[in-house]
Order: C-alpha cells, then sequence, then structure tokens
C-alpha cells in the first residue's frame, strides 16, 4: 500500500514545481500528464479530487502507476495524440519531458489542441552552474537535473527560459504564467541564470 | 510469483440455463454452460470474477480434478489463495464457452430430434452469443454486477463484448493479447485450419461419427494454430534446427515433430467441429478500426486493463492500441502496457511479475476511482 501522505509531503518538499502544479489546477479539472513517470504528480493530483491520465515509456514506470491507480498509457508521446478530441483536457501537462521528444514544436501544438491550457516545466539550460561547467571546465555539464552524460543522455533538445520565451514569442503561444524554482523554492530574481527548473502556463 | 499454492480440488460443473436467442435466429433450448467456481461468493454477491478462455481452452482454469492429474488448470499461474486473482478475496467464475465442445451447448450436444450430435447441423455462434450464454449463468447465482471480466485472446474479445453488451453488469474489464476485430491475416490461419479440417476424408460434411473423425484436418489446424501462438525466438531457444529424436519417419525436424505430437494430443480433446465453429466466431466478431470503434465502444462505462506482449506477432500490441486509443477518445477510463516478453501470443498465460503486479493493482483500486 502506499502512503498517500509520506508521498505527499516528502514529495512536494523536493519538488517546489509539483507543489506549484497542484497549487495552479482546480478539483474536478481533467489532465494529461505526457511523459508522466511512475506517476506521482498524478497520484497527487487524484487526492485533490483531479482526474488525471498519463502517458509513459517505460514499463517500470508504468507497472508503478497502476499499483498507484493511476490511469495511465504505455506509449511515446512523438507517435501522436491524435484520437484525443479538441480541447478534451482542461491542462496537458510537460513536467520535463518536452526535451525529450523529437519534435518539441509539433507536440506543443497539438497539446494546445487538446487541452485548454498546458503546463511546461524543463530544466534551465541558462542556469549558471550550467553556464559555468561549460566555460570553466569546456565539457558538456552533468548537474542533478541534467544529470546524463553526452553518450547516455535521452534529452534531444538544450534550452533556457530566454530560448523557451523567444519560442513562444515566434508560435504565437501565449504565456499565461511562469514560474521558477531552484532546489527547494521559487526564483523571483533574474530566473535565466539563477533558475534550475523553469515552469511556463501557455495556452 | 506471489504464492505456489493452489486452490485444490475443483469440481466440473454444468448449468442447465433458460433458452437464447442467438445471433443468426436460432434458440438454444435449454443452454447449457460448462463451468468451474474457485472462492468464495460474498453475502452482497459483490466480489465475482468471470474468467473467460480462448480459442482451445475450457472451463478449467486453476487447481486440478483429481489427484492424480498432472497439470492444472489452464490459468493456475494466475488465480488462487494469494495469486493475482485471489481466492481469498473473490469469488471467480471460468465458464466455458457455448459452440465449443467441453461441456456447453455447442456442435456435440445431442439433437432432441434426430437423438444424435448436431455436428455442423448446430447454429453459428457469434462471441456475442458466447457472452449471452455467460450472462444467463452468472445471473443463475443471483449476482447482478461482476467485480470484473477477464480474458486473454478470444477471451479478451468476450471481455470487451461484455462491457458493451452488459455494460451495468461489470465494474472492469481485462483484456489481455486481444484484438477488436481479426486481421486479414489472422483469418488467413484460420481459414487454413478449416481448409485441412474441410480436406481431411472424413470430414463428411461435419456429419461425421464417432469412430471416423477427422483426426488428421484437425491435428493440421491445430499444428497450424500452434505455430502463431509462439514467437520466432522462443522457437530459436526451444528447437533451433535439432533433428528429432527418434521420430525420422514423420518429420525432419524437432520443431517439426513437437508440432505433430502437439497436434495429434489436440486431437483427443477437442472436436473437429467446434474449432471450425469457434474460429469462424473469431473471425466474425468485428467492432471496427477508429470512430467506427469508438461509437461501438460507447455504451462501456466500466474500467478497463489493456495488456499486449511485445513478442506477440499473432495479435500485435498495435491491436491493443486501437482498443485503447477508441477507449480514450470517448473518454472511458483505461490502464494501457505492452510488457516486454520473448514468448509471443502465449504470454499472457505463463508466469510473469509484471502481468502479476498489474493485474493486482487494478483489481485493488477502489471501484470509483
Amino acid at each position: 500500500m502506499i502512503d498517500s501522505k509520506i508521498l505527499s509531503s516528502t514529495t512536494l518538499r523536493e519538488r517546489p514545481d509539483f507543489a506549484y502544479i497542484l497549487d495552479t489546477i482546480s478539483p474536478g479539472s481533467r489532465v494529461l500528464d505526457l511523459g508522466c513517470g511512475n506517476g506521482d504528480l498524478l497520484y497527487l493530483l487524484k487526492q485533490k479530487g483531479i482526474r488525471g491520465q498519463g502517458i509513459e515509456k517505460d514499463e517500470d514506470a508504468i507497472v508503478e502507476c497502476i499499483r498507484k491507480g493511476v490511469y495511465v498509457h504505455h506509449g511515446d508521446i512523438d507517435e501522436g495524440l491524435s484520437h484525443h478530441e479538441d480541447k478534451r483536457f482542461d491542462y496537458v501537462i510537460l513536467n520535463q519531458t518536452i526535451q525529450e521528444t523529437r519534435h518539441p514544436g509539433d507536440i506543443i501544438k497539438e497539446c494546445l489542441r487538446i487541452a485548454k491550457r498546458v503546463i511546461i516545466v524543463f530544466p534551465n539550460f541558462g542556469y549558471w552552474e550550467v553556464r559555468f561547467r561549460i566555460l570553466f571546465q569546456g565539457k558538456t555539464p552533468v548537474t542533478d537535473l541534467l544529470p546524463y552524460r553526452w553518450f547516455n543522455t535521452p534529452n534531444l533538445h538544450f534550452l533556457s527560459v530566454l530560448d523557451f520565451q523567444e519560442f513562444c514569442d515566434i508560435r504565437g503561444f501565449t504565456v499565461e504564467d511562469r514560474a521558477f524554482f531552484t532546489d527547494l523554492k521559487q526564483v523571483k530574481f533574474s530566473p535565466n541564470f539563477f533558475a534550475k527548473l523553469a515552469l511556463f502556463q501557455i495556452r | 510469483m506471489g504464492s505456489n499454492q493452489s486452490v485444490g480440488i475443483v469440481e466440473p460443473k454444468t448449468a442447465v440455463l433458460g433458452d437464447l436467442r442467438l445471433d443468426n435466429g436460432s434458440v438454444l433450448s435449454p443452454t447449457v454452460v460448462a463451468y468451474e467456481t474457485y472462492g468464495t461468493l460474498s453475502p452482497n454477491k459483490d466480489n465475482a470474477i468471470l474468467i473467460c478462455h480462448a480459442l482451445s481452452g475450457d472451463a478449467h482454469a486453476a487447481g486440478f480434478h483429481s489427484d492424480s492429474e498432472k497439470r492444472p488448470g489452464w490459468w493456475d499461474e494466475y488465480i488462487g489463495p494469494g495469486k493475482a486473482f485471489d481466492t481469498d478475496q473473490y469469488f471467480i467464475i471460468s465458464s466455458n464457452v457455448i459452440g465449443g465442445c467441453k461441456g456447453s451447448s455447442g456442435p456435440m450436444s445431442i439433437n432432441p430430434v434426430s437423438g444424435k450430435p448436431y455436428g455442423s447441423s448446430f447454429p453459428f455462434v457469434s462471441i456475442k452469443d458466447m457472452v449471452a450464454a455467460q450472462k444467463l449463468l452468472v445471473e443463475s447465482f443471483g449476482i447482478q454486477r461482476l467485480l470484473c471480466v477477464a480474458g486473454g485472446s478470444m477471451g479478451g474479445m468476450q471481455a470487451l463484448q461484455w462491457s458493451i453488451s452488459y455494460p451495468d453488469a461489470l465494474e472492469n474489464c481485462i483484456i489481455l493479447a486481444s484484438s477488436a476485430e481479426h486481421s486479414a491475416m489472422q483469418i488467413a490461419f484460420n481459414e487454413v485450419g478449416r481448409q485441412a479440417i474441410l480436406s481431411d476424408p472424413n470430414w463428411n460434411n461435419g456429419l461425421y461419427e464417432d469412430n471416423a473423425t477427422p483426426r488428421k484436418g484437425l491435428a493440421l489446424a491445430r499444428m497450424m494454430g500452434h505455430i502463431t501462438y509462439l514467437s520466432d525466438h522462443k522457437m530459436r531457444e526451444k528447437f533451433g534446427r535439432k533433428p528429432p529424436i527418434g521420430n525420422l519417419l514423420n518429420s525432419d525436424f524437432a520443431v517439426g515433430s513437437y508440432l505433430i505430437y502437439q497436434g495429434e494430443s489436440f486431437v483427443d480433446r477437442f472436436d473437429a467441429n467446434s474449432y471450425i465453429y469457434v474460429t469462424k466466431a473469431l473471425d466474425h466478431f468485428s467492432l471496427g478500426k477508429g470512430q467506427e470503434l469508438t461509437k461501438a465502444l460507447s455504451p462501456a462505462h466500466c474500467r478497463f486493463l489493456v495488456v499486449s506482449y511485445s513478442s506477440d506477432w499473432l495479435y500485435p500490441p498495435s491491436q491493443s492500441r486501437e482498443i485503447v486509443k477508441s477507449l480514450e477518445a470517448s473518454d472511458k477510463r483505461v490502464f494501457y502496457v505492452e510488457l516486454t516478453t520473448n514468448e509471443g501470443h502465449d504470454s499472457f498465460l505463463l508466469p510473469n511479475q509484471r502481468q502479476e503486479d498489474v493485474i493486482r493493482g487494478f483489481l485493488k483500486m477502489p471501484v470509483n476511482e
């Protein structure tokens, strides 16, 4: 059995982005979590009365989701979300998923078709530690949010807060909300330099 | 696996039920269904799970019929005390299909008019008819609502049909290694099997006598079917190119003598007419694809668990995804997992910790979530 209290407190302390998302989405909403991992976020959303479902490609993670009672579809989001009707969901969440997808632009566009709003969370490549590693070590940075070496990373794209803002401007996406985080708290000042993790809510 | 415990000795039973109007207009009277049960029905009758079997299966899903029986029922890995379908918690009903030859109404039943078996004069039976007969059986226990209907392959089709024929009569639906309709390839394999039976000198238009059945044709049909249940990997591992031991007259290779053995042992426990009836029921089952399938599934409101297997080339994962996408498109509650296996279509019958975990997790989830 999963102890929901333990899961909530530890996860939320370690994941200010989860706390922010839980705060943003109101009970009764419909949520699709793309790349939902072991279903921790969906489980928390469910506790709050939010009807969620996930897509995930890792088999162990899928089994974990089903054990938690989190609705999940084993598959690759690059293969399309075309069977979902327009605006079927209130939110689509891409939590540290977008940098692993082959065609982020197409996926975000598709997400905006099937959901009223899309929440995208990604590791900020403009973070000072990342910049310093490149500058002083001259090597591809390995950090806690980008924990892979160049040869085994699932990350296909590296983007900063400014990159994503520019992308939204070019594509004409309306940014409704933004939030930035370091390990345990939010960052307000100069996020492209100080934030490890960036959250954009677009429509 | 969670437990080595068995349900022990079980007794095969037969229910004689009311009339059933079949899809083709004929009336089955009475409707006879062979079944077994494991576990105990709760006083509220709310812990019953119906297990549906695949093409050549029967009602004997768990335990043993006697102390001398060597092999337990076909899904003993998953049904028993502490197992995924936990008989300490659930009341399991395993039902045989009508049209088959394992004790339910079918071509081997005696036609009261002639006093002889119906043979090929038995009416055509559809998957929907099989499910209707199961519904009569379930009602005979006074059960209004099943906790779950589960099945693999043809059993998965029955489970899927349950969800739309009787949407109020089940809470959960488990569909393993199955499809919403056969592809041309699946029909092709079945057609070759049927043609093998039809070309047997003993066939006699399906009106064969007990002492001269189309054994060779049925054995060939089974050999054909058996190839499709395995995977290339499994066959390499099991046989490679090994020559057989002591069976040189029949076959040059180990895989050949294995298939011959499978075919010959099958004819002792299955009827050629039933093979034709049941494969035709499979081939005719069609809920469509895409939007058509979404529409066909629209009456369902149970929760679904769909499982496919990476090495299953007979019922490939794409067919399961078709079901899942159609369910999701009409906003049904569905879990989908593709398990990585090497065993081909038979994977769903074999021990698999992940399969056990997902079934257990699925059944444990509170009904209203």
